[in-house]
Order: C-alpha cells, then sequence, then structure tokens
C-alpha cells in the first residue's frame, strides 16, 4: 500500500520507525566457533529489556568464563545463540523454532512467567531441554514437560517461605507488629500474593488492616499513604514492580509516614542496589523476601565484582543465569554429547553445586529444583544484607525500624 | 474514610498533580485549537524532555527548575522545526495527515529513545524532593507547589503572548480562519510552527516539573497524555483557560474517585467525566461552537 500513497515523507518515516525498530531488537546474533550451540534466550527489548539484558549479561559471564577454561571436557567450546524474546510470549516462540533449526543442545533463560511458559510448551515440541532462569509461576513446572527445568524456586515456595520467616522475625522481636497493611499492584503477581497474604497471614497472629490494590503505572501514591497513614499500620507490604516502589517508599518518606517494618515479597529495595543506592534514606531497614546470592560463596562474591567492574548492577537475573549456564555445561560434560534425550537425562539427574545461589546441590523432581529457595535480606548500612536463613545470613535482622 | 483528615490532604494533592496534567494538556490544546489535530507525539515529547531534564542535571549538574531555561527554548525549537519540516511537508496540505505523521513520530521517537537509552527506569535525587510544608492539617510536598505556581505562570504568560503579541494575535486569527488569515497576510506555515513549538514547550517545562519526584523511562509521557486529553475534552478544545480549570479539575477527580473507587478504578471517574462531557456539552467548558 506505500507504494500508492504519495506522501513520501510518510513512507520515509514508516521506513525509519521500522528501521528504528530493527535496530531496537537485534533478534538473533550467533557468536563464532564450533564447540557445542546452547540457546540464551532473554527478553532484551521490549517492556523487560533490563531484566532481561541483565540476564543475558549473567549467561554470557559464564559461557566466557567456560570458554576461557578450554570449553566443556569432550566437547569443545560452547557456542551461545543469543536471542530475544522481546518481551512477548510469542517473541519467545519464534526463537525456541530458530534454535530448534539452528540445532541448539538446549536453551536457557526466559525470565518472565508467561514468556517461560510459552517456550517451554515450543521446546517441548522438539525434546528440546530448556533451563528456565527465573519464571516463577507455578504452572511453568507442574504440567508435566520432561524438557523443562527450572533451578530457582516457584511462587508457592516463595511466598510460604516469605511469611513463616516474617514470623519468625517478628515473634524474635516480642511480636511489636500486629497489624499489617498490604499495597500490592492489580495483575496476577500482586493480586496472587495479596490472595496468600491474606489467607495465611491470620494464622501467624497479624490483623490485616486493608489490603490496597493499584495498577501499574500508577503515577500517583499521595492517596494511598494517606490511608496508610489514617490506619496506622504496624508493617507495610508492598508486592509491585520497580517503578511503583520508588514512588510508594518516596511518597511515604514525604509524608512521614514510618511503620516498624517495610516488607515486600519478590521485587523491593532491599534486593535491588540500584535503589539502595539512589534512595539509601527511603531504603534503610526494608527487607525483601527474594532471588539472592549466597553471600558466603566466594565465587558469588568475585563475580560480583566482574559485574560491578562492568558498571553493572548485580541483581539477581545476572547470577540467577550465570548459575543456569553453569549446570548446563556440567550435564554436558556428565552426558558427554549435545544428544538432546541423553542432556535432559544428565539434567534431571543434576546433583550440580558449583552455582553461585544459597540453594545447595541441585535436585530435580518434576523439573523442579527442590533446594531452591529464597532468602531474607535488609538494607542496612547502605548495603544488602542476608538476614535469613541463619545458615546463610551475614547479619541480624532489625525490626521494628529504629525511629 | 470521609474523615477530613484524608479529604483535604487527598483534595490537595489532586489539586497540585492536576497543575502539572494541566500543563500537559494546554500543549495539547494549544496544537489541536490551530492546527486542529490532536499531537500524537505528545507523550514520546514528554517522554524525551524528561530524558532532557535527566541528563541536564546527570551531566551538566542542573536542577530541573533551573534547566527550564535551557530545555524550553530547545524544546520550542525542536517543535517548530519538527512541524515546519518533518510534519507540514509530509501532510501535503491537508490537516487529516498531520495526525498521521505525529502517529508515526511518536513512534519513531519512542524507540529512538529506547534503543539510545534503553528501558530502564531513571529517578534523580534532590535534597528538596521529600521535603514537605506542614500545613498542620497537610504535608503539602514542595515539588508540588513548585509546580502548580509554574504552571500558573506559564499559563498567564501564555495567555498574555496570545492576547498582547502580534504572532499570538497571528495565531488567534490562524485558529479562527485559516484561509482568511492567509489572506490578511499572515505566514500561515509559520504559524502552525510557533504553535507546535509553543506546544511543545509546553510539554518541555512539565517535564523539568515532573522529575523531582518522578521516574523517567522512553514510555513515561505516555501516562499522562491519555488524562491530557479528556482534559482538552472538558475544557474545550483549544482554550487555554480551559485546559487550566479542566486540569485542576481532573486532578482532584481522579484523586477523590483514587480515594473512593480505590487506585485500580481511580481513572474510572475521569472517564466516566470525558463521557458525560461529550454526551452533555461536546464543545466542553470553555470551548466555542463548531
Amino acid at each position: 500500500m506505500w507504494n500508492r500513497t504519495p506522501f513520501s515523507r510518510r513512507e520515509f518515516l514508516a521506513s525509519t520507525a521500522a528501521g528504528a525498530a530493527v535496530v531496537a531488537t537485534p533478534s538473533v546474533l550467533r557468536a563464532q566457533g564450533a564447540g557445542v550451540k546452547i540457546g540464551i534466550l532473554h527478553p532484551v527489548s521490549g517492556a523487560l529489556s533490563y531484566s532481561g539484558t541483565q540476564g543475558r549479561l549473567g549467561a554470557m559471564l559464564a559461557v566466557d568464563e567456560i570458554n576461557a577454561a578450554g570449553g566443556i571436557k569432550g566437547l569443545g567450546k560452547i557456542d551461545a545463540m543469543l536471542g530475544d524474546a522481546q518481551s512477548t510470549p510469542e517473541g519467545g516462540t519464534a526463537e525456541v523454532e530458530k534454535m530448534n533449526a539452528a540445532n541448539v543442545a538446549c536453551i536457557v533463560g526466559g525470565y518472565a512467567s508467561a514468556v517461560c511458559l510459552a517456550v517451554s510448551q515450543a521446546a517441548a515440541r522438539y525434546d528440546l531441554p530448556y533451563v528456565v532462569d527465573v519464571g516463577v509461576a507455578d504452572s511453568i513446572v507442574t504440567r508435566g514437560l520432561k524438557n523443562t527445568f527450572r533451578f530457582g524456586p516457584g511462587f508457592g515456595t516463595i511466598s510460604k517461605v516469605a511469611i513463616e520467616n516474617l514470623a519468625a522475625i517478628n515473634d524474635a522481636a516480642g511480636t511489636p507488629a500486629k497489624t499489617v497493611m498490604i499495597v500490592h499492584e492489580d495483575s496476577l503477581f500482586g493480586s496472587g500474593l495479596a490472595k496468600l497474604l491474606n489467607a495465611q497471614l491470620p494464622n501467624h497472629g497479624f490483623q490485616i488492616l486493608e489490603t490496597i490494590p493499584h495498577p501499574t503505572p500508577t503515577r500517583d501514591f499521595n492517596n494511598v499513604v494517606l490511608k496508610i497513614k489514617a490506619q496506622n499500620p504496624d508493617l507495610v507490604i508492598p508486592a509491585n514492580y520497580y517503578n511503583e516502589y520508588v514512588l510508594l517508599a518516596r511518597t511515604m518518606q514525604q509524608q512521614h509516614v514510618r511503620p516498624k517494618g517495610i516488607y515486600s515479597v519478590l521485587g523491593g529495595a532491599a534486593s535491588s542496589y540500584k535503589f539502595v543506592k539512589e534512595f539509601p534514606d527511603a531504603a534503610n531497614y526494608i527487607m525483601d523476601c527474594n532471588h539472592w546470592f549466597d553471600p558466603k560463596n566466594p565465587k558469588a562474591l568475585e563475580l560480583k565484582k566482574k559485574v560491578e567492574a562492568k558498571g553493572e548492577f548485580y541483581t539477581y537475573e545476572v547470577y540467577m543465569n550465570y548459575s543456569c549456564v553453569l549446570l548446563v555445561a556440567d550435564a554436558l560434560q556428565r552426558a558427554g554429547t549435545a544428544d538432546r534425550a541423553k542432556l535432559t537425562e544428565a539434567i534431571a539427574s543434576s546433583t550440580f553445586s558449583g552455582h553461585v545461589m544459597p540453594y545447595g546441590p541441585t535436585k530435580f523432581v518434576n523439573g523442579q529444583n527442590e533446594g531452591a529457595a529464597p532468602v531474607n535480606t535488609q538494607v542496612q548500612n547502605k548495603d544488602i544484607k542476608v538476614v535469613l536463613p541463619e545458615k546463610f545470613a551475614e547479619a541480624k535482622p532489625v525490626f521494628p525500624m529504629p525511629a | 474514610m470521609l474523615s477530613p483528615v484524608i479529604l483535604i490532604p487527598a483534595i490537595l494533592n489532586g489539586l497540585l498533580t492536576g497543575a502539572v496534567y494541566a500543563l500537559v494538556a494546554l500543549g495539547l490544546t494549544l496544537i489541536y485549537g490551530v492546527l486542529h489535530i490532536i499531537n500524537f507525539a505528545h507523550g514520546a515529547m514528554l517522554s524525551a524532555a524528561m530524558f532532557a531534564a535527566f541528563f541536564a542535571f546527570r551531566i551538566l549538574g542542573l536542577d530541573p527548575y533551573v534547566a527550564i531555561f535551557l530545555i524550553a527554548p530547545a524544546f520550542f525549537v525542536i517543535g517548530y522545526g519538527l512541524q515546519r519540516f518533518v510534519i507540514g511537508p509530509a501532510s501535503h496540505g491537508d490537516d487529516r495527515n498531520m495526525l498521521l505523521v505525529t502517529l508515526g513520530l511518536a513512534v519513531v521517537i519512542e524507540n529512538v529513545l529506547l534503543f539510545a537509552f534503553r528501558a530502564d527506569t531513571r529517578t534523580i535525587d534532590l535534597p528538596y524532593a521529600f521535603q514537605t510544608i506542614d500545613l498542620g492539617f497537610a504535608f503539602l510536598a514542595i515539588p508540588r507547589i513548585i509546580g502548580f505556581a509554574a504552571v500558573l505562570v506559564v499559563a498567564l504568560a501564555l495567555g498574555a503572548v496570545m492576547t498582547l503579541t502580534d504572532t499570538g494575535k497571528a495565531i488567534r486569527a490562524v485558529a479562527k480562519e485559516k484561509v482568511g488569515a492567509q489572506l490578511a497576510g499572515i505566514d500561515v506555515a509559520h504559524i502552525y510552527a510557533m504553535t507546535f513549538g509553543l506546544g511543545t514547550a509546553c510539554v518541555a517545562i512539565a517535564a523539568c516539573l515532573l522529575m523531582p519526584t518522578y521516574y523517567v523511562n522512553p514510555t513515561a509521557g505516555e501516562a499522562f497524555v491519555l488524562v491530557a486529553f479528556t482534559i482538552v475534552v472538558l475544557g474545550g478544545m483549544g482554550s487555554v483557560a480551559g485546559a487550566l480549570i479542566g486540569g485542576l479539575v481532573i486532578g482532584v477527580v481522579e484523586s477523590l474517585s483514587g480515594l473512593f473507587l480505590g487506585e485500580s478504578l481511580g481513572q474510572i471517574g475521569i472517564f466516566l467525566i470525558f463521557i458525560a462531557v461529550l454526551l452533555v456539552r461536546p464543545t466542553g467548558l470553555f470551548g466555542a461552537k463548531a
């Protein structure tokens, strides 16, 4: 239809837009060399591009490390095939087709639950082993797909641990917190979590004063904070994404709202070095239950230095993907071949413990790593410290927050 | 819930937030009043201006309020250039085509921003961003009060430009009767571009007022434009006073409906007004009859 339009400028604009889109979304880039081919698939463009890029960084750090040490014994160097899921399930599926056509041994990544669900299904058609890096939706591993493995913990485990640890922290401090307000974003993640909290917190002696949903994006948190102020709860539990979290925390500080504790589950300030760096005062003493590296593992700390030397933040996407690639490399070495069926078997029977997560040896049951668990972190002295479980803790939880 | 402890601060916050909405709407209504198009690139320009304010702070160390004096003229020039050399020529004299060109521009600008700065959310931290004035019954954030005052000043200045200067008179003449203005010797292409430049400058000022407390990413501006469009309809297409009053009204409505219906449904109030205005008074509060 463009041929018939007389508007040359429009044509120019349209082609520029398409050009910009192509430049902004490099779809499949292939690293050179022989050896064993692995698909590294993340949403590096679109709404999730920050997380996706961080995930790719972590995976590539592992690949480079393995290749620098001579590759995988018997198979040679890893040839990483990079894919962009473009933050959509369809984008992820399309990349699986390309990766399968390029004959990769397996795929690592996905990040978002919706992408992981689509990618695992597409990969299952080709019996292509797929290791999920983050995607927390429980349905990813409960559909009986033999090719799908999740290294990290799922939503059910995370919320269970979060609630138990919250009760433990509160009990240890002499139960100063009795009343709770929950502020959550209104899609699957926030609403699901709010529902679980509403069902389980009363069993641990907490009274829920109010549950406030909000959309993503929300431009203004004044009303929410006014409600919190009026009810004056002991504890505020936010369950939302980074932008809204920042606005909420800033508005609470502005309106002089200081509850005894702020405790977030999956994605709060206490698991973001970026937030702590940019808002040290608003972030202080916030607690979080989230994915985190093992702070007592020297390898994890070495990786942290490496990532920070690149000027990037050491986010969970980085070390989870780094660990996933190491896990696959270990399985490849044990299988001694890039054959998909044998590799699937090798991953399923993995007892890999050379990762940087506080999980212990890997043990997959129906595709879920049973050792995977979140930890509790707290912002203390402008740094993020693991406070629970004790085995990995670097500091004791400070609760209630000092005035 | 009806307690004045919450109600009064909620209304005040609504007014302060509404002022910034009004400024975004002011740019939109100005362009609509003269060019008779909805500028779809408005949100993308807001994001671009917020990035400009962000980097003015990060690289030059300029406070966003000081950066207004740099960024607003720069965006005036950009807006003028876009209309004069891109949108105008590309639409071949047919106003309806401009609409599509601005839509294309929005796509280009957003993707260029995404390519250049990635989707990462950025904020700037200023010492006064968390300071509030304690009125006894409400804490008012200082950046919002500054924003409110700045919007009033900009609206008054814009009103003065429109009524007192030759350019303002020419803009109003073109808005009323394009062919007549052309016959009277007014350079319509120049006036179109001047208007687009002024509208873009309004958005640039809004961006600088937002940055102390808000965040920026390539799609940050979008959230404001839908609201601004409602304000334009409420206040009357092309009316400066309408945009200002409409903005304040919408700010309060959004705040109160968020309070009573919950944040998830907070925007319902805005769009109910939108529908009601279209049904009962399609010309808006201050709009002239079409």
